[in-house]
């Protein structure tokens, strides 16, 4: 369950940070590298980063949640993304994505009441002569119409 | 004999992995030796995945293939589509700065100048700076990342601000529905952006590049992560430009999910670490741009397209296309289409031939209804507009612009009003806060299109008046043109908008 994943230690969030903090614009890098390690930007994380960078707490949430990339609360143990874009709508994209939310039980950026399945909109993976497309734990996929979303979302359910 | 599978975001999405993994087990079990080579995409993608097989000296094409017809593949029994070359779609495009995409290996530094990878910047090393920025300046070169401004030009300003420290910035954030040309050569020749923004550093006298990517793009990130580290050992990129006294090096840094960071000076924050909200203009990034200091904000396109002009000369590049706009354009062809795809073509095209010729009209079979062009800040033309040329002026002309160039066609199934309606809610959604129009503006956008689809064609005034305001009053082309889609839709397809209905009644 999402609730049950770890708390990183400070020491290592530390080192994470410190990893990239070299770099020109430092703070984007450090938050995609929390989020790889942890699925989620740690609360814990967020004074050491301003600590680190020498800016204030209130800017390092600003930039978190500007973004729709980083999440304070962890997303299922899978993440399917479903293009909402034009190009994808021209082709039904619409369509699966009601279907989508239809078939787990969830609004866009809603996980599965097992913690199995998020679901996010996305607005497009320049998949867009062969829409719609989604893309489902990182991989991508396209010309996905109703069926083959069931199809996947029963294997990965599984 | 060598065996070419792209692995191409759309390749992949279409199958391309599991077709090179049952290849290279058939050919185990067969006991064959072969050389497996992930390209590029041609650009074809109806046709992905395309897998081509060069034996004998002959490359010939097969596709779209999936893994269950590899046994037929190498028993011979699936039919080719012959050279790539030949195939219409293919045959009638003006291949400048995709020359390579799709037939070289990507990551192959060897393969890259045996296809005229690097001449360009052999070339610009023996120029100095003015007449780096006057060769892109006579090539005509316009930006492609959507406002067409020249490219020389802004480079020009660059090089003769002083600084300690200048940049070039690579925007690789295409955000825009219905475009892929930015990722694709990415993936299929990252060498080549690499090149330009090279070619770039020399002509201004900056000597450290960023490579802004969004994070919807996995597969461009790692290739050119990848390339980016061979072209260092290479001694490409570094202290010393192939051997030169000009330094320059470069780095990749992805996006977060935002579609406004694609606007230059949200990007620039973001990239700074602070949160992608539009900065005023002036200060121009050209002076005041990454950590205050002068800098060069290209799409990946523009900064694509330099090596093949330093390469063929700007006057070559120039001979292309049509008015004030010259060169080549990377016209992407998406949504409801038969042949979908990258087509390169010389500025010029009317829209009607792109649409119902080369893109073969719909997928769905049933009549084209709408085309909406520049992604979804960009209008939605009808067959009253079919006649227009491809061109920055031209399509000016007709309220639309040309933005990135990708193209997405609708059949006669789509709902123009729901098309306006998501314009408004994507801008509402994606708008970065900072100016009242768009943040406000794209929200009342919303209710108001509910209005009128709920049958209150009274609303229509007020829409009209609300998008005068986003377009005056925006700070940025996110609120400025969220307009454009919406009354573009409104003018050319007005009985969907109940406005006809209610005056026949
Ligand atoms: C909301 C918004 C999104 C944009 N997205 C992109 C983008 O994804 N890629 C891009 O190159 N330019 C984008 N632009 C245009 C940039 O602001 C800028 O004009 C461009 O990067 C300059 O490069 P160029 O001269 O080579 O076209 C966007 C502009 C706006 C207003
Ligand atoms: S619009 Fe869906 S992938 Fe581009």
């Amino acid at each position: 369950m999402p609730r049950d994943i770890p708390q990183p230690d400070t020491d290592e969030i530390k080192a994470l940070i410190a990893g990239v903090s070299d770099l020109e614009g430092p703070l984007l890098p450090i938050l995609h590298a929390l989020q790889d390690a942890y699925g989620v930007i740690p609360d814990i994380a967020q004074p050491l980063i301003a600590e680190a960078l020498n800016i204030s707490r209130a800017e390092v949430h600003g930039v978190v949640s500007f973004y729709h990339d980083f999440r304070t609360l962890p997303a299922g143990r899978h993440v399917v993304k479903i293009c909402r874009a034009e190009a994808c709508q021209a082709m039904g994209g619409a369509a699966l994505g009601e279907h989508a939310q239809a078939r787990l039980g969830v609004e866009w950026h809603g996980t599965t009441e097992n913690g199995a399945v998020t679901l996010e909109p996305v607005y497009c993976l320049g998949l867009c002569a062969c829409g719609p497309s989604a893309m489902v734990d990182g991989k991508l996929l396209g010309r996905v119409d109703a069926q083959k979303l069931d199809r996947i979302i029963g294997e990965i359910e599984a | 004999m060598k065996i070419y599978i792209p692995l191409d975001s759309a390749a992949k999405a279409l199958g391309a992995d599991e077709v090179a993994e049952a290849i290279q087990a058939e050919a185990r079990a067969r006991g064959l030796e072969i050389e497996l080579i992930r390209n590029g995409t041609r650009g074809m993608v109806w046709l992905e995945p395309l897998v081509e097989i060069e034996e004998n000296g002959e490359r010939l094409a097969y596709g779209p293939l999936a893994a269950s017809d590899v046994p037929a593949l190498f028993d011979g029994k699936i039919e080719t589509l012959g050279r790539v070359e030949d195939i219409p779609f293919f045959a009638h495009q003006t291949r400048l700065t995709f020359a390579r995409c799709g037939l070289t290996d990507p990551l192959s530094l060897a393969d890259y100048q045996a296809h005229g990878g690097l001449t360009g910047l052999r070339r610009a090393l023996g120029m100095n700076a003015l007449q780096i920025v006057e060769e892109v300046k006579t090539s005509g070169l316009r930006g492609r990342g959507g406002a067409g401004f020249p490219t020389g030009v802004k480079w020009d300003t660059v090089r003769m601000a002083k600084a300690p420290q200048k940049y070039i910035v690579c925007n690789a954030d295409e955000g825009d529905s219905g475009t892929f040309a930015d990722r694709m050569i990415i993936e299929g020749d990252p060498f080549c952006l690499i090149e330009g923004m090279a070619i770039a550093g020399l002509g201004t006298g900056a000597t450290k590049g960023y490579v802004y990517i969004r994070s919807e793009y996995p597969v461009a990130i790692d290739m050119l992560r990848q390339a980016i580290q061979i072209a260092r050992i290479e001694g490409v990129l570094g202290a010393s430009v192939l051997g030169s006294r000009h330094a320059f090096d470069m780095e990749v840094r992805v996006g977060a999910g935002a579609y406004v960071c694609g606007e230059e000076t949200s990007l620039l924050n973001s990239l700074e670490g602070k949160r992608g909200v539009v900065r005023a203009k002036p200060p121009l990034p050209a002076l005041e741009g990454f950590l205050g200091r002068p800098t060069v904000v290209n799409n990946v396109i523009s900064l694509a397209t330099v090596p093949v002009i330093f390469e063929k000369g700007a006057q070559f590049y120039a001979d292309f296309g049509l008015g004030r706009s010259k060169g080549t354009i990377p016209v992407q062809i998406a949504g409801n289409v038969r042949f979908g795809g990258l087509f390169e073509t010389a500025f010029g095209m009317p829209l009607g031939q792109l649409v119902e010729e080369i893109a073969g009209g719909t997928a769905s079979g049933r009549p084209v209804k709408a085309v909406q062009i520049g992604g979804p800040l960009g209008a939605y033309f009808s067959h009253d507009d079919f006649a227009t040329p491809f061109g920055y002026e031209e399509f000016d002309g007709q309220g639309g612009l040309i933005g990135h160039a990708g193209v997405v066609v609708f059949d006669d199934s789509a709902d123009m009003l729901k098309m306006a309606r998501f314009a408004m809610e994507f801008c509402a959604v994606e708008s970065c806060g900072k100016c009242t129009p768009c943040r406000i503006g794209a929200v009342r956008g919303v209710e108001t299109l509910d209005r009128i689809a709920a049958g209150d064609a009274g609303a229509v005034p007020l829409l009209t008046d609300l998008c005068e305001v986003m377009k005056d009053g925006s700070l940025c082309a996110l609120g400025g043109f969220t307009p454009y889609p919406v009354l573009s839709a409104l003018q050319r397809f007005p009985e969907e908008f109940g406005t006809v209905k209610e005056a026949a009644e």
